[in-house]
């Protein structure tokens, strides 16, 4: 299955304008300073957000095409979808807020086993670390049998020794994974490491140059300025 | 001591809260969630019964309910009986006049709640009406929690608006803050103190109650 995607969308101040597709078995990395549209990319792909004109496309089914009036709910996109923060639930426990929209709750309980969470199984959401949600929320996503994973951001919010931990059990769970993941981040170190495929955007639209720019630190024009934001500590890790 | 007017005003205190409960988490969601024009107009309409003297309440009302009355009209049409001075009257009476303190602090709970927990639910697969019950319900009970008490509460105080629709029927519509009133009217004021001060642990283990929610969904 590939998923292939082109839409425009005006946004307050830029306009996206972008296309792309990822392959099974593939990860995609899309990269780019905050603010850059990345999480509008990803909604609009979840079906939480309308792109303004454009197409999705999932293997052979239409998500959205502006042109045929198809806007496909999020509901019957049948993916998983990994949040900076705030994923899980905060009224039930690790186990049930895994096993919310599992296809088979048996499977659960491997998935738990697998992310080593399975003795925090009773604990509710703000009784764990961070990490240890993020990891719960990746086995919701997996336990729904996702055909497509958006993870965004999904350890940002972590501390850079738990964030390392999580990026390489990710990398090592890929291979098992038959379905496209589209991963975002804003450190250069994370995309480098996990992706088979880049994609880089700034300002809403794709940017090849971009890590180039940012790697060799060449000051180059109003985008340096913004990634100045981006603390360049990231590329120690 | 008059039990059958503590009786009645629990009864009715009680059936509000139920009806009221369901009744206003639709109109909360649809405060909370939506936007449509007039919405202001509406809410400001809505939390009306708050800011009008009861009596006032009361009037409209049995001009309504009353046998020329639209809502007394159909309801004699449908059963024969008059809707004054009767018990599901006063009930009906007793929901209009609670309605802000059911959908206030419903709408700021439903409010509260994060959208992309709604946002992880729809993509979990759940429609907005499996997301209300599974995931908006079970993170505002402390919200219906304090709906359902302050409900409880203001119907127990109700008198002006009962006295308009229903009168003074023992068994049916007379309640206790009608019982008290009366009871003074004849002088009687051992039994008046006796009803009044029957709703003081009541009121006053509500109210308990309340700030304990408040203090237990505090974030």
């Amino acid at each position: 299955m590939t998923i292939s995607a082109s839409f425009k969308k005006r946004l307050k101040y830029f306009d996206l304008d972008i296309s792309f597709s990822c392959s099974m078995k593939n990860m995609m990395v899309m990269i780019g300073p905050s603010g850059g549209g990345k999480t509008t990319i990803i909604r609009m792909l979840a079906g939480l957000q309308r792109p303004d004109e454009g197409q999705v496309i999932f293997g052979d089914e239409v998500w959205f095409d502006s042109l045929r009036r198809i806007n496909i709910a999020p509901q019957k996109r049948r993916l998983g979808y990994v949040f900076q923060d705030y994923t899980l639930f905060p009224h039930l426990n690790l186990y049930d807020n895994a096993a919310f929209a599992a296809v088979d709750k048996k499977e659960v309980d491997e998935l738990f086993e697998l992310f080593k969470i399975n003795h925090l199984r009773k604990r509710k959401p703000h009784m764990v670390s961070g990490g240890e949600r993020q990891r719960c929320a990746i086995c919701q996503a997996l336990a729904r049998h996702p055909r497509l994973l958006l993870l965004d951001e999904p350890f940002s919010a972590l501390d850079a020794i738990t964030r390392r931990g999580l990026r390489e059990e990710l990398k090592n769970l890929k291979g098992g994974m038959s379905f496209p993941i589209i991963y975002v981040t804003h450190d250069i170190t994370e995309a480098l490491y996990l992706s088979d495929e880049i994609l880089s955007v700034v300002e809403g639209k794709s940017d090849d140059q971009w890590m180039q720019r940012m790697i060799s630190r060449e000051p180059s024009a109003e985008v340096s300025a913004r990634a100045a934001r981006e603390p360049r500590l990231s590329l120690v890790y | 001591m008059d039990y059958l007017a503590l009786y009645v005003t629990l009864k009715l205190a009680f059936v509000t809260t139920v009806f009221l409960i369901v009744l206003a988490a639709p109109i909360a969601y649809a405060l909370a969630y939506f936007r449509f024009p007039g919405k202001s107009l509406l809410e400001a309409f809505i939390y009306l019964p708050m800011a009008l003297p009861p009596t006032a309440i009361g009037f409209y009302l049995l001009m309504v309910m009353g046998p020329k009355g639209f809502a007394g009209k159909a309801w004699g049409f449908l059963t024969g009986d008059s809707l004054l001075f009767t018990f599901i009257g006063i009930t009906i009476a007793s929901i209009i006049y609670s309605i802000p303190f059911a959908v206030q602090p419903m709408k700021a709970a439903f409010a509260k709640i994060d959208r992309r927990l709604l946002d992880a639910a729809y993509v979990l697969g759940l429609s907005k009406r499996a997301a209300f019950l599974r995931v908006i319900i079970p993170n505002s009970l402390g919200g219906i929690a304090a709906s359902a008490i302050l409900v409880f509460l203001h119907s127990i105080g109700a008198f002006g608006v009962l006295l308009m629709v229903g009168g003074s029927i023992p068994g049916e519509t007379k309640v206790a803050s009608i019982a008290i009133y009366e009871a003074v009217e004849t002088m009687n004021y051992r039994a008046a103190g006796m009803i009044a001060l029957s709703f003081i642990p009541i009121s006053y283990a509500f109210l308990l109650l309340i700030n304990k929610l408040n203090e237990d969904y505090r974030i």
